[in-house]
């Protein structure tokens, strides 16, 4: 049985006097123990609300929630919120985006370390400062102890992100949400930072959900991807089917807009035309249609359903006119 | 100027001084290092020293005779008696420095009454927001509606013209002042992404608001304290001057000793001068330190 289960999740932004807001529109994915899963999409596509949706922080005013989000069996939504509080940090846990302003800046770093075992495994004083050291130093901080005192901006951008990979870890949650963690950090760093969730993930055999909007990092970590677009899932198959083969337009579309080192200098870059504001609303008509090279009329007339793909098997997809695997062999290659 | 910039240097080059540290740390480098901020300092310290030791400084009583003085003919400054005599032929030295004892306890008490009492309902409004902070923060705007003068003469008028309704009615009139300004703060750090990832981490609604949005929404307020104890003394001399502080004449206070002596102005005006240059200097003190630790703490100023 899957780890994680996410069916139909639908988050409505609602604010009096103006439209709402569909953030995620129905949409489905699930993760077993052990696994990674990439949400890929660009900005605006749900990603992260579907994780913050996941992980019970949506605000609760001006928020509506549909569908259902089953952790280990047990729906979340249906959870109290001390309930849903206790799992938080116990059994599943988050990495956010940017490590300069996750960390509290007036509050040293082992004290926002222990503070998460104090919480959930009840450690205190001594006990809990040298776990503490020892979390840093299993995500590679040097001398731990002495980096228990330091303060947030005495910390680089990657050290802050492993401290906060240290807390989330710190309770070996068997399910971990990454909201692009590696989005603030430079290049180099980005692969250290990555390296050691890898690492992490597979020593501990925590099932990892991976949001984010570089493939690249999708095509180092994940073992099934899902690609949203507008609030929905457009495409999903595992890692080597989906850059293999290709199937939906948008997916198509990000790989080829990835910048080669085996081009030649100047030539330009493959963006998708139009911006992510030029979409249709999913229940007449595909979203993605304004942007599409394939387009065809009924795309604009109805919606496509995520279904399986009738040519290649275990990858589902939303499309009623999707590119024909030959030709996208010698892309994804 | 040259000797602190070489003081700087020697600081910065000292081994083994730590680079970095808290924020609070480095607030407090920056403010050793401004010239106008350790003026203000010392100015406090002078008041507080001159307030707790009144006693050993002072060379006479300041309640006793110890000259003739007639309406016409207020002595002035001699060699005994540095600023002259007062009017009742009291040593006017001696009666501003005990004076400063009654400013010190009232800016003092009333700016902690008024800290707390604002805080406690700051944190109120800003640790539960919705109806809570709503209510709050009605309250607090019908408190900031009512002129603070006003209020301290009903105050007076209730409990009697004691110093403690000045303290009472000054602590009062700063309640939605603190309460504002910390709701405020607390509201803007609550959204911030470390309470989001304390969230994330299951850390209780508690525990994120004491030790994550309290602790970094704190120091504005801080500063405000410094600014309002200069307001505080101020207000003291100003309701003391309308009459509304302490009646007892065996205690020297500066606001009432303005008020009386105002018969004497074009006699010996200088019973006038000094105790408002010494309400002056106590004020400028607290607020040339506020001043720059505002600059100190706040990011925006920072050179």
């Amino acid at each position: 049985m899957a780890l994680l289960d996410v069916k139909d999740l639908e988050v409505v932004f609602t604010r009096r006097g103006r439209r709402d807001v569909r953030a995620v529109d129905g949409v489905s994915f699930s993760v077993d123990p052990g696994q990674t899963v990439g949400l890929v999409g660009e900005s605006g596509c749900g990603k992260s609300v579907t994780s913050l949706a996941v992980m019970g922080l949506l605000p609760k005013r001006g928020v509506q929630r549909g569908g259902s989000v089953y952790f280990d069996g047990a729906n979340l939504f249906d959870l109290s919120d001390d309930r849903m509080r206790d799992m938080r940090g116990r059994d599943i846990a988050m990495v956010f985006q940017d490590p300069m302003t996750s960390l509290n800046p007036v509050v040293p770093v082992g004290v926002q370390v222990t503070e998460v075992l104090e919480r959930h495994r009840g450690m205190r004083g001594a006990a809990a400062r040298s776990e503490a050291a020892h979390l840093l130093e299993r995500v590679g901080i040097p001398e731990p102890e002495r980096r228990l005192g330091d303060y947030p901006h005495q910390l680089s951008g990657g050290m802050r992100q492993r401290a906060l990979i240290a807390m989330s870890l710190a309770c070996q949650p068997r399910l971990l949400i990454a909201d692009e963690p590696t989005t603030a950090l430079d290049v180099t760093i980005q692969a250290q930072i990555l390296e050691l969730l890898k690492e992490l993930v597979t020593d501990s055999g925590t099932a990892l959900v991976m949001i984010t909007h570089d493939l690249g990092v999708v095509a180092g970590l994940c073992d099934v991807v899902n690609v949203m677009y507008s609030g929905r899932v457009v495409e999903s198959a595992t890692r080597g089917e989906l850059f293999g083969t290709p199937r939906h337009p948008y997916t198509g579309g990000l790989l080829r807009s990835v910048p080669r080192l085996d081009q030649p200098r100047g030539v330009a870059l493959n963006p998708i035309p139009g911006s992510p504001s030029d979409t249709l609303p999913w229940a007449e008509a595909c979203a993605f249609a304004p942007r599409c090279g394939n387009v065809e009329s009924r795309c604009r007339e109805s919606s496509p359903a995520l279904a399986d793909d009738p040519l290649r098997p275990a990858h589902e997809l939303r499309c009623f006119n999707p590119l024909a695997p030959a030709v996208l062999d010698e892309v994804g290659s | 100027m040259s000797l602190s910039q070489a003081e700087v240097s020697l600081e910065t080059a000292a081994p083994g001084e730590e680079v970095g540290g808290s924020i609070t740390r480095e607030a407090w480098r920056r403010l050793r290092r401004n010239p106008v901020a350790i003026t203000g300092f010392v100015m406090i310290v002078v008041f507080v020293l001159v307030a707790v030791l009144a006693p050993l400084l002072a060379p006479y009583s300041p309640t006793q005779q110890v000259g003739q003085a007639t309406p016409t003919s207020i002595p002035g400054p001699s060699a005994h008696h540095w600023l002259g005599l007062d009017d009742l032929g009291r040593d006017e030295l001696s009666r501003i420095l005990y004076g400063a004892r009654q400013s010190l306890l009232v800016g003092v008490v009333s700016l902690t009454l008024g800290a707390v009492g604002g805080v406690a309902l700051g944190v109120l409004a800003g640790a539960f927001g919705g109806w809570v902070d709503n209510l709050v923060m009605r309250v607090v705007d019908i408190m900031l509606s009512v002129p603070g003068i006003l209020f301290a003469i009903a105050v007076a008028a209730a409990l009697g013209q004691k110093l403690t309704s000045v303290m009472i009615a000054i602590a009062v009139v700063n309640v939605p002042i603190f309460a504002r300004l910390l709701r405020g703060q607390m509201l803007a750090h609550r959204g911030s992404d470390y309470a989001l990832a304390a969230q994330s981490l299951g850390v209780r609604r508690s525990s994120i608001v004491f030790r994550h949005v309290l602790p970094n929404s704190i120091s504005p307020v801080i500063v405000q304290g410094t600014l309002t104890l200069a307001t505080a003394i101020i207000d003291a001399a100003g309701l003391a001057f309308l009459g509304l502080g302490g009646q007892d004449p065996g205690v020297p206070e500066w606001g009432r000793m303005l008020a009386e002596t105002q018969r004497y102005l074009s006699v010996a005006p200088r019973l006038a001068i000094f105790p408002g240059l010494a309400i002056v200097f106590a004020a400028l003190g607290f607020t040339l330190l506020g001043e720059s630790l505002r600059e100190a703490l706040d990011p925006k100023y920072r050179r």
